[in-house]
């Protein structure tokens, strides 16, 4: 179960600091769990787990491909191992080792990819990625999930620390708006529906949640009634809940922080498209461009990513 | 090594061997060359070295082996076979449909197979995370990983070796199957890998060569990085591509190897009734 937060302009805490934190829980109860990273423990304060659990932290330097692949061989004797890199590296550059290492070998493997999208801010295009989900949903049973705020966040990775196989997180390391209180609930392959509407439907995951019902917000006082549903988890889908609310729509509508190649957009076009749901339908992400530096706002704004933006696209497709 | 134990593990390796022959033989086709340099390397692990019970492949605190140049999973077969893991059998469903001896091994398929491997480099970080996670375990158990000279072009090798020479893992033996040719020729004309012991000696491991072809020469050089402490260890094998059959050693091409001509099935069948006759005569004769 969950419950919304009262005040959606407030920030939880910074997702990284969630991340350690829950990870520090759970490996007080959990010997299995390890924690490993490639350079950016100071990024991502994964180092901070190594001043309790020494042994558990597993600084692998600069390499990537052998990150994952130590993960892999420590799933063969038992551990749980939790990763993490910056997005791009944590799933492009190394695409062959978690699909082979990781996936094909039945091993498990939990990827933290930080800063997804225009989250990446001044680091830039190189260190951008869009095209993370269209990946790692291409991988026979993993998990992919966008964390909407810290409350899910933490919610993810307990649920990731329970089960077995490859697990793909994507969550900024800075705070973001809270979407839930405290102790919510979630189901993986479930999307959450926040808010009924009779007009349009918006599927959003990750920290546009935030965007999404800021827009919905604006469209009820233009007498427009909105559904938004988190897909939080973009696989295992919830094709039931996207049949189920895009029937009978004036519009539905995508909006991520990813490419709309391959992403949540594509998925919920290939279920619209496959159960014969005539709805006008639109993907709102980044179309064929790569990212650049800014602040993650200007970004945001650039790429038209805003709640402003995904207004203009419902009400384009409402004409 | 007694002249017992060296008489028992050139019988084990000439078993290997005609296993491997009459495998692929019987296939039609495979990764022949690459299977027969690591034969006596196999006899050695399997026959002596390693802390296993095939009856009981997943014994927690048994000795892993890792077949990073994955496509010599014919040469791990055999001697997977001849221990008992399997039924011997099974060699004969290699790459069929549904079989459980993929060209590359699978470590969801095949009993004694600890770790999947066939994209190449990938092998040698898992075998890493492997030593990493049992020395977490307390296990003194040791991860043999087994690489080819030609697989040393990945980048994920080097990336390994930094990690294992790094954090000192001795209990992770590197084996390089120094067979001097890869697919399309010899190493040196394809990506020159220079002198490989002294690239893993700038690496910070502590390194000993052995001929490939000689069980004594393997056993000792095990031997002695088993006492090595504090250190990253690894062996370099100088070893024959199709070791073991002249006709394959001489042919330049033999990493796949079509069994197609009346000449390589003969030499073939020569090589089997060889290996047949002196397995008929060492199994019975006592040192």
């Amino acid at each position: 179960m969950y419950k919304l937060t009262e005040d959606r302009t407030k920030k939880g805490k910074e997702l990284r600091t969630v991340f350690v934190d829950t990870l520090l829980k759970l490996m007080a109860t959990d010997e299995n769990i390890v924690a490993l990273d490639g350079d950016l423990g100071g990024a991502s304060k994964f180092t901070e787990i190594a001043k309790t659990y020494s042994d558990r932290f597993i600084q692998c330097g600069i390499s990537e491909a052998n990150m994952v692949g130590v993960s892999a061989g420590m799933s063969t004797v038992g551990f749980k191992p939790f990763m993490h890199t910056f997005g791009p590296f944590a799933t492009r550059r190394v695409y062959d080792q978690i699909y082979l290492s990781g996936a094909y070998a039945g091993n498990t493997i939990n990827i933290y990819g930080s800063d997804p999208g225009f989250c990446a801010g001044p680091n830039g295009g190189t260190h951008t990625t869009w095209e993370d989900v269209a990946l790692m949903r291409a991988i026979p049973n993993a998990i992919v999930c966008d964390a909407a705020d810290a409350v899910q966040l933490a919610w993810i990775i307990e649920e990731f620390a329970k089960r077995e196989g490859v697990h793909y997180i994507r969550a900024n390391r800075k705070a973001c708006r809270n979407v839930y209180q405290e102790g919510s609930t979630f189901e993986l392959g479930k999307g959450i529906l926040l808010k009924e509407g009779s007009d349009v439907l918006i599927i959003t995951a990750g920290q546009l949640v935030s965007d999404a019902l800021d827009c919905a917000q604006n469209l009820e006082k233009q007498n427009l009634s909105v559904s938004v549903i988190d897909m939080f988890c973009i696989k295992p889908l919830d094709v039931d809940l996207i049949i189920k609310e895009a029937k009978g729509k004036k519009a539905v509508v995508t909006f991520e922080n990813h490419s709309i190649t391959g992403g949540l957009g594509s998925a919920v076009a290939e279920v619209l498209a496959e159960n014969n749901i005539s709805v006008p339908f639109k993907r709102h992400g980044v179309n064929e461009r790569f990212g650049q530096v800014g602040t993650p706002e200007f970004l945001q704004k650039e790429f038209k990513l805003t709640a402003q933006d995904l207004e203009e696209t419902i009400k384009t497709l409402l004409k | 090594m007694n002249q017992e134990q060296k008489h028992d593990l050139e019988l084990l390796a000439a078993k290997i061997r005609l296993d491997v022959l009459k495998m692929l033989q019987h296939r039609g086709y495979g990764h022949l060359g690459g299977s027969l340099s690591i034969v006596e390397l196999m006899s050695v692990l399997y026959g002596k070295q390693l802390h296993i019970d095939p009856k009981n492949p997943q014994m927690p605190d048994r000795d892993r082996v890792v077949l990073s140049k994955g496509h010599a999973g014919p040469g791990w077969y055999s001697v997977l076979a001849e221990k008992g893991y399997f039924d011997p059998s099974w060699l004969y469903t290699l790459n069929e449909g549904g079989t459980r001896l993929p060209s590359h091994p699978d470590r969801l398929k095949t009993p004694g197979v600890d770790m999947t491997t066939g994209s190449l480099g990938q092998g040698t970080s898992s075998a890493a995370g492997i030593a990493t996670g049992l020395k977490l375990k307390g296990s003194k158990a040791y991860v043999y990983c087994i690489v080819g000279d030609g697989e040393l072009n990945e980048g994920q090798c080097w990336e390994t070796f930094q990690y294992l020479a790094h954090y000192r893992m001795n209990h992770c033996i590197v084996i390089i199957d120094d067979n001097k040719k890869q697919l399309d020729g010899y190493t040196k004309d394809i990506m020159n890998p220079f002198d490989i012991a002294e690239k893993m000696k700038a690496f910070g491991f502590h390194v000993e060569t052995a001929k490939g072809n000689s069980v004594e020469a393997i056993d000792e050089a095990i031997e002695k990085v088993k006492q090595v402490q504090d250190q990253a260890v690894c062996i370099v094998l100088d070893s024959i591509k199709g070791a073991g059959v002249p006709y394959f050693e001489n042919m330049m091409a033999n990493h796949s190897v079509k069994f197609n001509t009346d000449e390589i099935n003969a030499a073939t069948d020569q090589a089997i009734q060889a290996l047949e006759a002196y397995i008929q005569k060492e199994a019975t004769s006592h040192v």
